[in-house]
């Protein structure tokens, strides 16, 4: 991999992915023996919106490598509550980080962050943009899985402003992925990504109906629709329970679906499908620190 | 010289933008940051009758020659416009517009949910495709209504 920083997923080739997938395989059977490679080194975390596993996980990542983290803090306890530019924040970390991990809530806060600053950015989330990082972490549950080709891949729920729906559709396309969006009409798929799909050729149906689809799946990827998306009320209760998974909704799919999900979940997947063999978001999550690891191994 | 060409008067020197799609030259004005601040004399024919157009709008502007960049931006707007470079009543330099492969810092990026909306020192930037225009920081696309995206 030959990026300086990681913004978003279209920039991701299929060797890239490979690299990264097969380091953070490496470092997923033996996580100590990587713990001096980048003692002395500082990871600076700039998170403008909440976060849990992503900023967790790239804590955590750094801390097996033997690297330190600096956090900006919250929000609320930082210079930015005083008007401080997202430019001057930047500038001022790469003072004492090695690397910087940004979310943020508008779209190309990332890419921006990179042209002000001489230190990797890595995009952890901007709005509703992209969300590269945690595609590494899916695609690696997939191929653990599924394998990386000559599968389908339902990806649903809100496809519009999900960010991890965005990048996940966009790094498949290096792989030979049938995908399949399943969403009401309001939540589809933003125009500039179905841009880049239909640019690079990518297999892609769209659908309302999650049965029209399901039997022939491989992966289920469930995003939350959100309620706060909906003009009204009756309309988000009228699709909502459409789009929430259930053992007996399950019972249509391949014996080794993976059902996989960015979390946090509210109740599109039922608790009772937790103990079932399809449910892999767990796991998924998990996997977000060798990937990370990888990842910064390769930037840092 | 044609009854059209009369309708707006001859410049001495300067530029004149022919072609330009009827309704659209307060948008070159605009696009070019003329506003009548630096004193050019400008004058301004809209909806001439047009052969090739059916209707046109004609810019004539006095003193000022229009650079590469100035032209690259005027063909999103009016890309069958046609320059002339006019030096002492005489057409010297004819020349067509070219669409750039990318804009900056002319347009406004219609995603409310863009960091170059955020009040960030950033400068817009757009991707010119085929069929539009691409934000380089959120990647939204621009295919209609162009000139209501133009910066202030």
């Amino acid at each position: 991999m030959r990026h300086d920083h990681l913004l978003t997923a279209k920039q991701l080739s299929r060797e890239d992915v490979e690299t990264v997938l097969d380091r953070a395989a490496e470092f997923d059977r033996d996580p100590s023996a990587a713990r001096e490679r980048h003692a002395g080194e500082l990871l600076g975390l700039c998170f403008f919106e909440p976060s849990t596993r992503t900023k967790m996980s790239f804590e955590t990542a750094a801390k097996r490598l033997g690297a330190d983290v600096v956090d900006m803090g919250s929000v609320e306890s930082s210079s930015v509550k005083k008007g401080e530019s997202l430019a001057d924040t930047v500038r001022v970390v790469e003072g004492y980080a090695d690397a910087l991990v940004l979310r943020h809530p508008k779209q190309g806060a990332a890419k921006m962050a990179s042209e002000y600053v001489d230190v990797p950015v890595v995009n952890a989330g901007d709005g509703a943009g992209h969300h590269p990082s945690q595609t590494l972490l899916d695609l690696y549950t997939i191929r653990e899985h599924a394998g990386l080709d000559d599968i389908s891949v339902g990806i649903m729920g809100d496809l519009k402003y999900g960010r991890t729906v965005h990048s996940l559709a966009h790094a498949l396309t290096n792989f030979d992925v049938r995908q399949h969006f399943v969403s009401p009409e309001s939540l589809r798929l933003p125009r500039s990504v179905r841009y880049d799909l239909h640019e690079s050729g990518a297999q892609v149906r769209e659908h309302e109906d999650l049965e029209d689809v399901l039997p022939n799946l491989d992966v289920l990827y469930v995003t939350r629709i959100q309620r706060e998306r909906f003009p009204d009320e009756d309309e988000y209760e009228a699709v909502a329970g459409e789009y929430s998974i259930t053992p007996d909704v399950l019972e249509r799919a391949k014996d080794d679906l993976s059902v996989m999900h960015p979390l946090p979940r509210v109740d599109e997947i039922a608790p009772e499908v937790d103990d079932t063999d399809y449910a892999t978001y767990f796991e998924q999550a998990h996997n977000g620190v060798p990937v990370r690891m990888a990842l910064l191994d390769l930037l840092l | 010289m044609t009854d059209t060409e009369l309708r707006v008067s001859k410049i001495q020197s300067g530029t004149v933008i022919d072609h330009v799609t009827a309704g659209e030259a307060l948008h070159v004005l605009t696009l070019l940051g003329i506003d009548g601040s630096g004193g050019e004399t400008v004058s301004l024919g809209m909806n001439v009758p047009s052969e090739r157009l059916g209707k046109k709008d004609v810019v004539k502007v006095e003193g000022r020659e229009l650079s590469e960049s100035e032209l690259e931006v005027l063909s999103l707007i009016a890309p069958e416009a046609t320059i002339n470079i006019v030096r002492e009543y005489d057409v010297v330099d004819k020349r067509r517009v070219e669409p750039p492969e990318e804009v900056s810092g002319v347009l406004t990026c219609p995603n409310r949910d863009c960091i170059t909306n955020a009040g960030e020192p950033v400068a817009t930037r757009f991707a010119v495709l085929d069929d539009g225009l691409r934000c380089e920081y959120c990647g939204d696309i621009v295919r209609d209504d162009i000139t209501a995206h133009l910066a202030d």
